[in-house]
């Protein structure tokens, strides 16, 4: 989230698209509850199903899964065409006026520089124009025809109303609707929040899908604002701290990123990463990068980091490919490259797309190690349950070790909300029989590991046996240890570069935040965007100061949220190029003359002028972008691409299928159902549930009890095609693989017309395996396609074709 | 921690001060004294109070443990309730279907006890000692790095990489479980290495 749960409060306009707030986080969406009984609030949902949120909505549009960038287009082009743009905003704060270079096209559906047999573009093209003085050109007059701004009106007037109802299937008098509502935020003191989750994720352009939105919101004027923002709802309690402390193939902690083999020393490294600023005064705050690199390497493996050694730069390993993400693991596994496996609180035969791939690459595995609180299908892929996991153990030669670990009631440390906050919690019970917490079973495998490096030596065993491990019993490290690890300590005396009298943390004192973090060697820091968390004031994650001035939605004192405690990122942005507040009752900082101040921590510079010092300081530019230049994979601008198995032919783009930049597998394709397929004529979808958390409550008894059964969810016209009775069994199959399942017959669900035709959706819930208390069950992955996002490879769970029929009830 | 000592110590000091006073005002001394006999106390008042957060989802509304024993005097712990933190500013004091039924997580009967191994080919788990396991799982792991570790790329570049055994980190872990993953994973030269954000 830019924003925080508690500032939804603040809002004019809640957009659900992509998520299910209400049944998802349901404590979370009581802020849109507040904010439409507190401040006449209204919320829109856009969704195919007619969800719990849109039970509570003020408008509810229907809409086909995978087809949300037409919509969202459509919406930027309805503001575009009736001038409902915040254009102080866009002319200041975004890249609208950039030019970009000559040569950039797109075209029925591509973008210039594609390679079809790649799937991948030459991304050359998409750029500014630099002039001679080294800064981007731009066009405040917005006439040049090749400025960002005229690109995208032109780009996305393709998405008129009609366009928007033939792709989506939204009828064109709700989607007016839902457009006039949201221009009207357009206006400095009315605010739009988006609150999106994994219904947006899961596409193979789930990453386009959220730009699009960001765009919209860019061009609203609604980021940087109370009440606004782009608010990822997230999953999992911990995602977003495992993402930021960069437990990703390509990721160090703070979104530094993993070198390539391309990039054998420091300097090669770092000259792709100094971030030279795009236009004049602006601060690039990247330009710091090698502050937060050098003192991540001291975290890590301290005094054998060294000016000399490059600071332990070969001990890191190199990437030959974008990243070894969760798809491609799989692949390599199923292709027998693979020996050894680690699943920390993670269930990847439920979790990951088409079973039956995963069963088989398990199966050629020399070792799998579980580790986790409980008894998780991945644990026993091994083990025969009949059509549920159709397997012959003694087939299978992998061994398979099930290590019990603490769950949170047994542990001590942090979690990161959705909002960036770091909320520190304390063990209260006792771990079950030999349970033990993830950190001593990490640190009893390092210290194993390290024994046989030492006594046996192998395999390049300097980063092993040379790894910082500087804790007070080396197999128990404590919470409160690594939090100050991940905070940062001083190796040497800090000062102040400006003023060297003034001490800023004396050498092995805690950071005080990571403005004192040094490239030389002189401070080590875990993860720079935590730095501040655990500093010498105490564990700031620890705080539980309720203090809200003016009820404001702040809590700044409580928790600790990154990075530097600033609870509304880009929050700049929420003051014109004077410094005053866009919206005098919307305030969050403003420019007194001198300094900026007021509820939240800056996001700039305390003394950069206002009418200087552009607001989104991560970017070169100082603004944000509207045309986001070679950053993304599969283009500079969001393209309407159809799922990979889509039940009508791409209508703006019918040579293209799927998304023309996402990474496929070798005989993946085969696997995927033509564009409106005959034999896979329905469009499915996979949801969650309001009493379920993935696949965790089936374990639980009173969740178990209260959704026990495995079920398809279709409306009563196709159950009225099918003869598909409520609550008699269905079968529903894939290219993939095949389902048995109660039908759930609603009203919820409604046949929609897309490019002419009805497309009926078939709603798939996840929760359910062959352990814990529920009912044995399926789930939608026995029939997922394997395939992900362009940019970051999410599988694309949420888009797919199935057939159902009515079927005779399953014989166990 | 003032908040919830003063909260019990005010349910246990109104309780006493209602059978004290008003009743034995009005002269009924024995009719107290069976009252109050009859009174069952209040139930978490002889609990130990812990501040956590639910582990489900993103929301992480804050949750009040009461377990029996008090682990940071060295005791035995065990969890008897859990319910919301009236006091968090996100849900204050209100949990969903699933955060109302934790308890039921903590004691599911399908919580892992014991280390356990299935040997390759067997249809069962068997028990296996920690040391036993950590010590096989170190084993195979330095076994098949030292096989397949690669220093060296096809053009002679240092890429130090090992990629024939992978991590799949999860999503609810702290922190602090994550970087010391983190720092063992990485140090470890492993590259197939993803967790729960990715899907």
């Amino acid at each position: 989230m830019t924003n925080s749960w508690t500032d939804i409060r603040n809002t004019d306009l809640v957009v659900i698209m992509g998520g299910n707030a209400a049944e998802a986080h349901p404590c979370g969406f009581k802020w849109v509850t507040e904010a439409k009984a507190n401040r006449g609030a209204k919320l829109i949902v856009i969704d195919p199903r007619f969800t719990r949120s849109a039970s509570v909505s003020d408008l509810y549009a229907p809409i086909r899964q995978g087809t949300d960038i037409a919509f969202l287009l459509g919406l930027i082009n309805y503001c575009i065409q009736h001038d409902k743009v915040q254009w102080d905003y866009v002319k200041a704060f975004t890249n609208a006026t950039y030019v970009v270079k000559e040569g950039f096209t797109y075209k029925d559906g591509l973008f210039s520089g594609y390679d079809e047999a790649k799937r991948d573009y030459d991304k050359s093209t998409w750029d500014y124009d630099i002039g001679p003085d080294g800064f981007a050109v731009v066009d405040e007059t917005l006439q040049n025809p090749r400025c960002v701004w005229n690109l995208l009106k032109n780009h996305v007037s393709v998405y008129a109303p009609e366009m928007v109802e033939r792709i989506c299937g939204t009828p064109t008098d709700k989607f007016l609707k839902v457009a006039a509502m949201v221009a009207e935020t357009s206006s400095p003191t009315k605010a739009m929040t988006s609150m999106y989750a994994l219904g947006w994720t899961q596409h193979s352009k789930g990453s386009q899908n959220i730009r699009a939105m960001a765009m919209l919101q860019l061009v609203l004027g609604n980021i940087g604002i109370r009440g606004g923002g782009m608010n990822a709802l997230r999953g999992h309690s911990n995602i977003q701290g495992l993402t930021d402390l960069g437990l990703m193939s390509n990721l160090l902690p703070g979104y530094l990123t993993l070198p390539t083999q391309k990039e054998p020393d420091l300097a090669t490294y770092m000259s792709t990463r100094g971030f030279k600023p795009l236009r004049p005064n602006q601060m690039s705050y990247w330009q710091n990068y090698k502050k937060f690199f050098v003192s991540f390497q001291k975290s890590m493996w301290g005094d054998a980091a060294t000016p000399e050694n490059d600071f332990a730069y070969d001990y890191l390993p190199k990437l030959d490919v974008p990243g070894y993400d969760l798809l491609r693991a799989f692949e390599l596994m199923h292709q027998g490259k693979m020996n050894g496996y680690f699943c920390q609180g993670f269930n990847p035969l439920q979790a990951a797309p088409n079973k039956k791939k995963v069963i088989e690459s398990l199966s050629k595995l020399k070792f799998l190690v579980i580790m986790d609180p409980l008894d998780t299908e991945t644990g026993r892929f091994w083990e025969n349950h009949g059509p549920y996991n159709d397997v012959d153990p003694s087939q299978i030669q992998t061994e398979v070790y099930q290590l019990p670990s603490t769950c949170f009631a047994e542990d001590d440390g942090s979690l990161v909300n959705s909002g960036r906050w770091l909320q520190w919690h304390w063990a209260g019970g006792t771990p079950p029989g030999e349970a033990k917490r993830d950190t001593w079973i990490m640190a009893q495998l390092y210290l194993r590991l390290k024994e046989l490096y030492t006594k046996e030596g192998g395999a390049f065993p300097d980063p092993i046996v040379k790894l910082n491990w500087p804790y007070a019993d080396p197999g128990d490290p404590k919470a409160e240890e690594l939090a100050q690890e991940i905070n940062g300590r001083a190796l040497a005396k800090v000062t102040d570069t400006a003023d060297p009298t003034k001490v800023l943390a004396e050498a092995g004192k805690l950071l005080p935040a990571f403005a004192a973090l040094r490239d030389d060697g002189s401070t080590a820091c875990g993860c720079w965007i935590y730095s501040g968390c655990f500093n010498e004031n105490g564990n700031n994650m620890a705080r539980r100061d309720t203090t809200d001035p003016d009820d404001a939605g702040f809590y700044s004192k409580w928790a600790f949220s990154w990075p530097a405690n600033r609870r509304i990122l880009y929050n700049r942005a929420s003051a014109d190029l004077t410094g005053k507040p866009w919206d005098p009752s919307r305030k969050v900082i403003e420019w007194d003359g001198a300094k900026w101040s007021g509820y939240d921590v800056p996001d700039i510079v305390p003394t950069a002028k206002p009418d200087q010092v552009g607001p989104f300081i991560m970017n070169p530019e100082g603004v944000s972008r509207l045309f986001t230049r070679g950053m993304m994979r599969d283009g500079p601008f969001p393209a309407h691409y159809e799922p990979f198995e889509s039940p009508i032919v791409n209508p703006v783009a019918p040579k293209v299928r799927g998304n023309p930049a996402a990474r496929v597998f070798k005989g993946d394709m085969a696997q995927f159902a033509e564009a409106a397929s005959k034999e896979f004529p329905y469009a499915a979808t996979s949801y969650r549930l309001t009493e379920h958390f993935h696949f965790w409550t089936k374990h639980v008894i009173v969740n178990a009890v209260i959704q026990p059964e495995f079920f398809v969810e279709i409306s009563e016209q196709l159950a009225a095609e099918k003869g598909i009775t409520k609550g008699g069994w269905v079968r529903v199959w894939s290219k993939r693989g095949s389902v048995v399942a109660k039908a759930m017959v609603t009203k919820r669900i409604k046949p929609l017309t897309c490019d002419g035709k009805i497309v009926h959706i078939v709603g798939i819930p996840l929760h359910w395996g062959f352990t814990g208390a529920a009912k044995k069950g399926f789930g939608p992955n026995m029939l997922t396609p394997f395939v992900g996002d362009a940019n970051i490879e999410t599988p694309e769970y949420k888009a797919f074709l199935v057939n159902i029929e009515p079927a005779p009830g399953p014989a166990a | 921690m003032n908040v919830e000592l003063s909260r019990r110590a005010f349910l246990q000091t109104t309780g006493a001060g209602l059978a004290g006073t008003t009743l034995g005002a009005l002269g009924f001394a024995e009719i107290e004294a069976a009252h109050a006999a009859a009174i069952r106390s209040f139930k978490l008042a002889n609990t130990t109070e812990t501040r956590n957060t639910c582990p489900y989802c993103s929301v992480a509304c804050g949750i009040i443990l009461y377990s029996k024993g008090d682990l940071r005097k060295g005791e035995q712990a065990d969890i008897t309730h859990i319910e919301g933190d009236t006091d968090h500013p996100t849900n204050r004091g209100t949990l969903c279907p699933k955060g109302s039924a934790l308890l039921g997580f903590v004691k599911s009967p399908t919580r892992l006890q014991h280390p356990m191994v299935r040997k390759p080919g067997s249809d069962k788990f068997e028990p296996i000692s920690w040391e036993d396991a950590l010590g096989r799982i170190a084993r195979l792991m330095k076994d098949d790095r030292d096989k397949n570790f690669v220093a060296r790329n096809n053009d002679g570049a240092t890429v130090n990489r090992w990629i024939s055994t992978g991590f799949l980190a999860a999503s609810a872990s702290t922190n602090e479980t994550a970087f010391a993953t983190y720092k063992v994973v990485r140090s470890a030269g492993m590259l197939v290495f993803d967790n729960q954000a990715r899907v």
